[in-house]
């Protein structure tokens, strides 16, 4: 084949026509349907002004002068990019290690596990020659995927049940032998009333350190003996402490900025020696039945809220009952009397934290999407498959929602029964 | 069950609070709980003697704190039968560590069950105390207690508090230390007169002066400084569309033209997947 560029004047004379009925087709074969710029047979910059931009949803032109989309079909490619544009990052000998402790709300990192893996980082990668690796601790059964984007190098996971519940004497002895065989040079861990606030001081006592709770800043300081000093609230949030950064510190959430451009191996460890099995003196008996009535709406975990889409409020009510969820109500459904006004959620009611919110025959009004924020899954049961609620839902039923809240109450009842004969 | 039932010993350790607003010397909040769950437990076993302890410097002011919890005693018939209430200080020089003075007093008389606040609001509040006379003493420990069901043959059933109003019931052979926060029951308002009458037996105690922390700055806690959101915009768009966009997932599943039955099968797989149905 000659390097020559052959041209067809004719498919040209086309391609600037687009009121020629081929057009589309010629555009297509020269592979510019979506391209506006290409290089033309003398070298030069070609621009095909009318490619650019792309067919908006009300069948209008709409131009895009970022550069930033070219027709309509580039722009989800270059959000997968813009996904996947993390650094790698590993380190094969670390000079030292950095142990946190997260403390895996419901078996995730949470956003405080998150700022911590930050700061531990920021200890970590200090002197760029040198870098330090983050080791995790996770006890227990967990269903997190994404340790490497948080910033964790080596992962050691102790499965078990010996670790499940309130067990702080097992995982104790667990992090002795941590502290035995790996001898991080830093223990960080949340403080934060679910374990790591309860593990932590007994963790720094079994060391023989004093440990600064309430961290919630640090900064190099190369006259403290670990090269960092830190600040940390005392007394009852009132005092700000400066004093050298010790072994051990708990810190509080947005201490630092969490892992958002690199990706670490994440590489999994295990004791050479397991932990030995420690008889506890506390033995924990299980969670108790708590109303859910009676838990503030701030703090429930597990929320069954309803709109105006709620025709049949028997049936909401028993299904909550049933569940074991909290109630809440959207605006109109409190204003129209079904519900009392403690119970409304959103920007002029009550801001939410469930871990799931279970929203039936909520449009998802902007207030009401605001007051749901921080809920971590969000289910939705409506009608219309377009309200701004299935958009938000990380899981929409579209359908009647009395028939299928009386469904899940009648699986629930079920499946409660058939363990109850198992047992 | 025996129909007469062996009351515990009970120490309750107190400190002086500070006001959060004002600054001045109060009984502190958490300990005032703790005070609390002791009466209530010496109304639950008949025959049961609580105590206070206090290390510190003896001053008016902190005086004063202290004769809060002991106004709290008031009726309840604390100190069996006398019908004054007393409270132990140890007394130490200001900036004296407590842990070893209050390890050393427990060690010679040992109760079956301390308890404490979480934290004090006055000097480092770091948490530590409890852990420390738990490490020290060889006694298992129980934070965030919200109750004490029931004590029998030397073991105690509790319920501790847990994040978002839950709670767990746990068995502890004493003796054992339990420190109480937010969750337990609110303290009971001080009588004054009781308050003033009670008495206050003060015995010297050991002090070694905390060196590591006279090295330390304490400022008055500044405000921390809110996060703001950083927007990693490489256009103008990706910048306009961070600020002006609604919340959206977009990675969310929807289910249209379902049954019922089906619909319900798919959030009851995802409840129990969260784990949220007990």
């Amino acid at each position: 084949m000659s390097e020559i560029r052959r041209r067809d004047p004719r498919r040209e004379w086309i391609a600037r026509n687009r009121l020629h009925p081929e057009y589309a087709s010629v555009l297509a074969e020269q592979g510019q349907g979506a391209a506006s710029e290409w290089l033309g047979p003398h070298g030069v910059i070609r621009k095909n002004p009318r490619a650019i931009g792309f067919i908006g949803p009300n069948g209008i032109k709409r131009i895009d002068r970022s550069g930033a989309q070219q027709g309509g079909q580039a722009a989800g490619e270059a959000r997968q990019a813009a996904q996947d544009s993390r650094r790698s990052v590993t380190i094969e000998a670390p000079a030292f290690l950095v142990a946190v402790v997260p403390e895996l709300t419901g078996g995730r990192l949470s956003g405080h596990d998150k700022d911590l893996l930050g700061l531990a980082r920021r200890l970590a990668d200090a002197d760029p020659k040198r870098p330090g690796a983050v080791l995790a601790v996770v006890f227990g059964e967990h269903k997190e995927e994404s340790f490497g984007e948080a910033g964790i190098d080596r992962l050691l996971h102790l499965p078990g049940d010996a670790y499940a519940g309130f067990a702080p004497e097992t995982r104790l002895a667990a992090l002795s032998a941590v502290e035995r065989e790996l001898a991080p040079r830093h223990w960080l861990l949340p403080d934060s009333p679910l374990g790591g606030a309860d593990l932590g001081r007994r963790l720094a006592l079994r060391l023989g350190e004093r440990p600064a709770t309430g961290v919630w800043q640090i900064e190099a300081d190369h006259e403290a003996p670990q090269g960092w000093c830190c600040t940390a609230r005392g007394a009852a949030g009132s005092l700000d402490i400066q004093r050298p950064l010790p072994r051990v510190a708990l810190a509080l959430g947005e201490c630092a900025e969490p892992v958002d451009e690199t990706r670490h191996a994440a590489e999994p460890l295990t004791l050479s020696i397991e932990p030995p099995g420690i008889l506890s003196r506390i033995e924990d008996l299980g969670q108790v039945a708590v109303d859910p009535a009676g838990v503030a709406l701030a703090e429930a975990e597990f929320i069954l809220s309803a709109g105006n889409g709620v025709k049949d409020w028997e049936g909401f009510h028993h299904a909550a009952k049933v569940l074991g969820a909290t109630e809440g109500a959207s605006r109109v459904a409190v204003d129209d009397g079904f519900m009392a006004r403690d119970r409304q959620v959103g920007a002029t009611g009550t801001w939410v934290t469930a871990r799931v919110y279970l929203a039936v025959g909520i449009s998802g009004a902007i207030q009401h999407l605001q007051g749901i924020q921080s809920c971590d899954k969000v289910v939705a049961i409506n009608l219309d498959p377009g309200c701004d609620m299935v958009k938000r839902a990380d899981l929409a039923v579209v359908g009647d929602s009395a028939a299928i809240l009386t469904a899940l109450v009648a699986k629930v009842k079920q499946q409660r029964g058939g363990q109850r004969d198992a047992a | 069950m025996r129909p007469e039932q062996q009351g515990i010993d009970v120490a309750v350790l107190v400190s002086v609070g500070r006001h959060p607003i004002t600054g001045r010397a109060r009984r502190a909040d958490q300990d005032a709980r703790g005070l609390e769950l002791a009466l209530g437990l010496e109304r639950q076993l008949p025959g049961s003697r609580v105590s206070l302890l206090h290390a510190g410097p003896r001053a008016e002011e902190s005086e004063a704190a202290l004769r809060g919890y002991l106004g709290m005693a008031a009726g309840a018939g604390m100190s069996a039968g006398t019908g004054q209430e007393t409270l132990t200080l140890l007394e130490q020089a200001e900036g004296s560590d407590a842990i070893p003075a209050l390890a050393e007093h427990l060690a010679a008389a040992p109760p079956q069950l301390v308890i404490t606040g979480a934290r004090a609001e006055r000097g480092e509040g770091s948490g530590l105390l409890p852990y420390a006379l738990a490490e020290r003493l060889g006694w298992p420990l129980v934070n965030g207690l919200a109750a004490v069901e029931a004590i029998e043959n030397g073991v105690a059933t509790l319920l501790q508090a847990l994040p978002r109003g839950q709670r767990r019931r746990l068995k502890v052979r004493l003796p054992a230390i339990v420190s109480v926060d937010a969750a337990a029951p609110a303290a009971r308002q001080s009588a004054f007169g009781p308050a003033r009458r009670a008495e206050v037996e003060v015995k010297p105690a050991a002090a070694d002066a905390d060196r590591e922390m006279a090295e330390w700055q304490l400022t008055p806690a500044r405000k921390r400084p809110k996060r703001l959101k950083i927007v990693k915009a490489t256009s103008a768009r990706e910048r306009f569309k961070a600020a002006a966009a609604k919340a959206e997932s977009g990675g969310g599943q929807l289910l249209t033209d379902v049954t019922p039955e089906e619909g319900a099968e798919a959030i009851l797989k995802l409840l129990k997947a969260e784990g949220v149905l007990r």
